[in-house]
């Protein structure tokens, strides 16, 4: 239908240069997009059968009563012995009966199709959810975040409403059409093909006007997505908005993206009109056309009057569901408009992706290396020219260069964020795109250089940094640590004095499950023991609930430098075999620096960090010094030899020096 | 905005106000489906008709009759014809209403969130916010789509009733039995769905929030290998919002069968009563055949009625939801107030009068404040650079951003060129005051409209040349030559596709531009190079003497106020002069050498890599002595046996 090219059919090499995007919409057609559609939600059409059964006892219900009104007048008012009353009770009350019982049966459907349909919604949502996540952060990236927050919420919420009452409503009326057709060619076949030929340009109307009522309502879910990508970012970004005083400006743009989604919404409801009442039109210009062929026929003496007029009953009851089928159809192409940005989300190919068979590897010292890593950004110049490092287990190392010199490129390489263009890296001598993912973050955990909490209490966010359930502790004082190795656990006993019988937080909203009460409190003996270890006790005492302070959204109601030490402590709880630290104190005081980078140093000796930093105390404190520049690995060594050399890094540690001094 | 009184005053207030903004739309929305009203009975008639005076006698042999028959047939097609167009008339504008009613709310909600200051929006998740702009607003306007329909109607159900009074009150009344069901029916319905709307609708925020902050947070979770965690969250709250949805469904299921059946009991009813007033000789049983007709088509619009009612208590709590961030105050207020000096000036002179700032803290027991800045008393000269030091959450960033008035201290004043900032009119403050935040934003935008923030070519927007003036100041300019399209190379949502130092020195070069005359720099240098930062910053004091000599006319004078928050020793070195910052006050202020000889906090901070690095040199040469001495001990033990 649209031009939209399928990415899933473009070869794989070509998809590793351009990079997978999140198309604004699959370019499945519409019967493909119901099949896809029910496939990724089988809960959709579960007991569909019964459902049918049962709204069409209610659609015949509903015929009962202008058949039973019809039938009270003839033969109970207009009998020829006077009106009998008895008649009419008797008639009335049965009419009655099938109404309440039409009136059950529908009631009965309503309840059967939000269920299913609200359970295959609930599927559809948290699928496309989840592939989200699956998907590689460059793909990520391709797509809005309130955008992608649209796919999973209002556009899945599009599909709803064809789902609970289209889909069967318009079996039904099927149905329905087909009965009437029948009772029709039993009084004339000749009037049944006049009213079927009538109809024949209505049936064109809708097979083209949908294609335009298609395409119009997915251009309402564009604009609804980009919308929402304007909002989120002037929500987002509401502090520099204001420090700028661009809120008009930013008000304006919004206003234009609203507006644009009104027009596109008035342009669709348009069109939904006109096609409806062209239905209603042909509907009731066929009663003229039946009229007209019909009297004309009775004339010739092929039909008496009392069949022409039984005819003409017969024909509302045909253009009455072929009217709601219109009305159908164009919910159905609102639906499929939602349906296929969903489905765009999960078919959009995940490109760093778990190999199948792939390694799961023992936990221990973590060796890294890079052979003649190259990389490039999609549509972009390469940003690293053929990386070769050897960074050996149990090594601190510390990444220095410029601004843009391509070190969080390197992290992000490392921790297998992003596949390298050419060359490869290895974990302990696997390369890591043959490395089960469950494997690889066990081991290896990045700092990003953005940090981020979520909106909880220090304690939720700390804690989410124990990725497994821990173990309840059997008795007090016990590790975070899972294994420390090297006997560096217990440095500092845990005797600072938290409150430890704080009721946790209300919120909980970042337990995947009501933790117990044992779950709970284990987590919190690891978190305090984390921050305790890292030195970072008394500033949890300051804050003004300790570890139960709430965070705000983004962690916005804390510094920026209390982020990322709240970030620390989450990464130093997932005791990963391999740490990387992507500018993770770029916020926080020298003195406060320098604490957690020896606390650090002791904790994790036995294990390979990883540290990318501006600050050189960091560098001067490392086993091994890797100087990048522009894309290339310029330097590696020691600090001691490096700053003594005559090179980049020499340059930049007297520079260093000079500044701190 | 928001609505008061009982339920049904507000329904009420609720529908008149959506069909009052818009009158011209709803006049000929409710207009053409009183026509559609008016045509339906036409229809009918025309039928009636045409059976009784064509067909049956054109059938019957009636010469007459039969030429009439084409007649019949364009009177049949004209009625046809119009009754399409009311059709489509009512749905066109009932549609047009609907989606300007929704635009309204959209323009309203989001000129609030521009509005509201920071404090409000960190209680409310972004997702939320998203999620009032659209599921909120669907709710709380899907009553507007069956209203037209029903109020245009209404002239038909008058008539109808009318009608049926001048055959037989009795009928009339059989025929109005239904309208006390109906209530009741309703109020029951009402009472059973607003709760579970409500809670429909608070469960659509949360999904709408969860998705919104995990997938701000995707790279995080890709770094933790979180996503199952993820995926449990988000599906929890996905499975609670189905249990509530099912729940609506339910009540609603019950409600509609139930609602519009009673039409066709009334019909039912009017029957019977009919009959036996036809037995009594009180109705002529013509009258009653009309009657039931009446009734028979009078089905549908009633129903209408049913779906107005139906979608009511979603329309209300939708609304609230909407009314409640509408309703919300705490904007800054704005005086009118003017600076005594321009934009482009010498620099602007600040004063901190015992200044404090108290917040509520969102955790814990309500009504608890906690003080992030008190007794604060602080002037800084024009002109002069001053470094702001202290160690983490100290309460830097809660002070610089008081300058731009991101916030307004809770006691003691804020005085831009001895002016209290609250009383400064909009728009004063942005013009002459710059503050680069801590954390960059980046919007998606090209880089230009990232460095000036307006449109290109709008009055007072920063030429070209301004702006890589800026972009050079910066140290961002070579950066930018080389993407392609250079300064109309688009950036990413979040400046996704610039590393974070070069993100951080676009947010330098959108403060420059403006050549504000106070610049504020929160930390703004952490992710560059302390090469890169020395230059920027030289740069900025090189400006900064050039443009107190670029007048010949006045006097010498001081060029652009700094207010930096720095760490790096070097950077501190540039100012003239240090504020120390501890636990919310400040706790000696001076320069560079008077705080490194009298206050050990600065000290500390000051000398941490220092001494760090003596510290570790010391431990170096302590482990190489005892390895030496190690190994001496070994060799006397050797020698000892
Ligand atoms: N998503 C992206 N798309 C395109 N180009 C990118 C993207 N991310 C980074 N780049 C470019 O790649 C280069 C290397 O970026 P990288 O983030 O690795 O630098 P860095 O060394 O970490 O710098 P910094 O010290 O500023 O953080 C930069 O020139 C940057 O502009
Ligand atoms: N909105 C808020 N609600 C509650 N507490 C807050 C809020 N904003 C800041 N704080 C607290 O106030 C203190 C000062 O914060 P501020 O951001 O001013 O520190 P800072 O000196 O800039 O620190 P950093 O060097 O880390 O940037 C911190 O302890 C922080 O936790
Ligand atoms: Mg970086
Ligand atoms: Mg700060």
């Amino acid at each position: 239908m649209t031009a939209v090219t399928d990415e899933a059919e473009v070869p794989e090499d070509l998809l590793d240069a351009d990079g997978a995007r999140i198309e604004s919409t699959s370019s499945l057609g519409v019967f493909a997009t119901l099949r896809r559609g029910i496939e990724i939600s089988p809960e959709i059409t579960r007991g569909m059968w019964i459902t049918l059964g049962l709204a069409l006892l209610a659609a015949a219900g509903r015929v009962v009563v202008p058949l039973a009104v019809q039938q009270t007048i003839d033969v109970g008012i207009l009998a020829d012995a006077g009106p009998d009353l008895g008649r009419v009770a008797l008639l009335a009350s049965l009419a009655t009966g099938a109404l309440v019982l039409a009136a059950l049966c529908a009631a009965l459907v309503n309840v059967r199709l939000f269920r299913s349909a609200e359970a295959g919604l609930a599927t559809l949502r948290t699928k496309a959810f989840r592939h989200v996540h699956n998907l590689s952060t460059l793909t990520q990236n391709t797509e809005r975040r309130g955008a992608l927050v649209s796919r999973v919420t209002n556009d899945v919420d599009t599909v709803s409403l064809f789902v609970q009452w289209g889909g069967i409503m318009l079996l039904v009326s099927a149905l329905q059409i087909l009965v009437a057709t029948g009772l029709m060619l039993v009084y004339s076949p000749i009037l049944t093909a006049v009213v079927w030929i009538s109809f024949v340009p209505m049936f064109l109307v809708i097979r083209y006007g949908q294609k335009y009522v298609n395409r119009a309502y997915t251009l309402v879910r564009e604009r609804v997505g980009a919308m929402l990508g304007a909002i989120s970012e002037s929500v987002v970004g509401a502090e520099t908005v204001r420090a700028y005083g661009v809120a008009e400006r930013t008000g304006r743009r919004i206003d234009g993206a609203i507006e644009d989604a009104r027009s596109a919404q008035a342009r669709s409801q348009v069109l939904v009109a006109g096609t409806f009442s062209s239905g209603v039109l042909i509907s009731n210009l066929v009663l003229a056309v039946v009229v007209v062929v019909g009297t004309l026929l009775g004339v010739g003496g092929g039909l008496t009057a009392g069949q022409l007029v039984a005819f003409l009953f017969l024909v509302q009851l045909f253009t009455g569901p072929v009217q709601m089928a219109t009305e159908i159809l164009n919910e159905l192409q609102n639906a499929v408009a939602g349906w296929r940005r969903v489905i765009a989300v999960i078919d959009t190919p995940v490109q760093v992706a778990e190999k199948p068979g792939a390694v799961t590897q023992q936990r221990g010292p973590a060796h890294v290396t890079l052979r003649d890593v190259r990389f490039s950004y999609p549509n972009g110049p390469e940003v690293l020219h053929g990386v070769t490092l050897d960074l050996p287990p149990r090594t601190k190392v510390a990444v220095v260069g410029q601004t843009g010199s391509g070190k969080t490129t390197i992290a992000k390489l490392v921790t297998r964020l992003m596949d390298p263009t050419a060359g490869a890296v290895e974990l302990d001598g696997v390369n890591l795109r043959d490395l089960a993912f469950a494997s690889l973050r066990e081991r290896v955990v990045l700092v990003p250089q953005e940090g981020f909490l979520f909106d909880g209490t220090v304690l939720e966010n700390a804690a989410y940094g124990l990725r497994a359930p821990l173990p309840v502790p059997v008795g007090a004082g016990s590790s975070p640590a899972r294994d420390v190795g090297e006997g560096q656990a217990s440095r500092t006993e845990s005797s600072d004095a938290e409150p430890s019988g704080t009721e946790p937080s209300g919120g909980e909203r970042l337990a995947v499950e009501p933790s117990g009460g044992e779950q709970a409190g284990a987590e919190r003996a690891a978190v305090e023991q984390a921050f305790a270890e890292l030195g970072l006790s008394d500033w949890v005492a300051d804050l003004p609930d300790g570890l139960e302070t709430a965070v705000g959204q983004r962690g916005e109601a804390l510094s920026a430098g209390e982020r990322q030490l709240v970030a620390i402590a989450r990464a130093y709880l997932a005791q990963p075999d391999l740490l990387v630290l992507d500018e993770a104190t770029s916020a926080v005081d020298p003195a406060t620096e320098v604490r957690i980078a020896r606390a650090l140093d002791s904790l994790t000796a036995g294990r390979s960090t990883i540290t990318i930093a501006h600050r050189l105390s960091t560098a001067e404190a490392s086993d091994l010094v890797v100087v990048v520049d522009q894309g290339h690995v310029a330097e590696v060594g020691p600090h001691a030899e490096l700053a003594a050399a005559d090179g980049i890094y020499a340059q930049m540690h007297a520079s260093w020096v000079a500044q701190t001094r | 905005m928001a609505l008061t009184g009982s339920r049904v005053r507000r329904s009420i207030a609720l529908m008149w106000r959506g069909m009052r903004s818009h009158p011209g739309i709803y006049v000929l929305a409710v207009g053409a489906s009183g026509l559609f009203g008016a045509l339906t009975v036409g229809v009918s008639r025309a039928v009636g008709w045409a059976t009784d005076s064509v067909v049956v006698p054109a059938i019957a042999g009636d010469e007459a009759a039969r030429d009439r028959v084409w007649l019949g047939g364009l009177v049949l097609a004209a009625v046809a014809v119009s009754l399409a167009l009311a059709v489509a008339a009512r749905r066109i504008w009932a549609g047009y209403g609907v989606v300007r009613i929704q635009a309204d709310h959209r323009t309203a909600l989001t000129r609030q969130y521009l509005r509201l200051p920071a404090s409000w929006h960190r209680g409310h998740p972004a997702g939320q916010l998203l999620n009032h702009t659209t599921s909120d607003t669907e709710a709380a306007t899907g009553v507007f789509n069956p209203l037209p329909f029903a109020l245009g109607v209404v002239v038909m159900i008058g008539v109808s009733v009318a009608l049926l009074l001048t055959i037989d009150p009795w009928l009339t009344l059989a025929a109005l039995a239904v309208i006390p069901v109906t209530v009741a029916v309703n109020a029951v319905y009402q009472r059973h769905m607003s709760p579970a709307v409500t809670r429909a609708q608070r469960l659509r925020g949360d999904v709408a929030d969860v998705a919104h902050e995990s997938f701000e947070a995707a790279l995080l979770v890709k770094a933790l290998g979180t996503e199952d965690r993820e995926e449990s969250r988000f599906g929890g709250r996905t499975q609670e919002l189905r249990a509530a949805n099912v729940r609506v469904g339910i009540v609603r299921s019950l409600f509609d069968p139930v609602i519009q059946t009673l039409p066709s009991i009334g019909t039912l009813l009017v029957l019977g009563v009919g009959t036996w007033r036809i037995s009594t000789g009180d109705v002529a049983p013509g009258d009653l055949v009309t009657a039931a007709y009446l009734l028979t088509m009078m089905t549908v619009p009633v129903q209408a009625f049913g779906w107005v009612l139906g979608e009511l208590p979603r329309a209300l709590v939708g609304y609230e939801r909407i009314a409640q961030v509408a309703d919300a105050t705490g904007a800054l207020a704005h005086g009118d107030a003017r600076l005594p000096q321009t934009p482009g000036q010498a620099g602007m002179s600040v004063r901190l009068a015992d200044v404090g700032v108290d917040l509520p803290a969102i955790s814990g027991a309500r009504g608890r404040s906690i003080t992030l800045l008190d007794g604060v008393d602080v002037e800084i000269e024009p002109g002069a650079t001053v470094a702001v030091v202290g160690t983490t959450g100290a309460g830097k960033t809660t002070l610089v951003s008081l300058l731009a008035r991101l916030s307004d201290p809770t006691r003691g004043q804020v005085l831009l060129d001895g002016v209290d900032a609250r009383t400064l009119a909009d728009g004063e403050i942005p013009a002459q005051v710059a503050l680069v935040t801590q954390s960059t934003f980046i919007f998606e935008d090209t880089v230009r409209g990232n460095v000036t923030l307006a449109d290109p070519g709008a009055p007072g927007a920063p030429s070209d040349s301004e702006v890589w003036d800026a972009l050079r100041l910066a140290r961002l300019d070579e950066t930018v030559r080389d993407l392609a399209g250079g300064l109309d190379a688009p950036l990413g949502e979040r400046g996704a596709n610039l590393s974070g130092g070069q993100r951080q020195r676009l947010a330098i070069a959108r403060a420059l531009v403006r050549a504000p005359r106070l610049l504020v720099l929160d930390d703004a240098t952490s992710a560059v190079d302390p090469r890169v930062e020395q230059e920027i910053l030289r740069g900025l004091a090189d400006r900064a003497d050039d443009g107190a000599g670029a007048e010949p006319d006045t006097d010498p004078r001081p060029g652009t106020t700094v207010l930096m928050v720095a760490y790096r020793m070097s950077s501190v070195a540039l100012a003239d002069r240090v504020i120390h910052v501890e636990g919310g006050r400040v706790a000696d202020t001076g320069t560079h050498d008077e705080l490194m000889a009298r206050d050990p906090g600065y000290r500390a901070l000051a000398t941490a890599y220092e001494v760090e690095t003596e510290r570790r040199e010391k431990e170096r040469a302590d482990e190489a002595a005892a390895g030496a001495l190690d190994d001496e001990l070994d060799e006397l033990e050797e020698v000892a046996r």
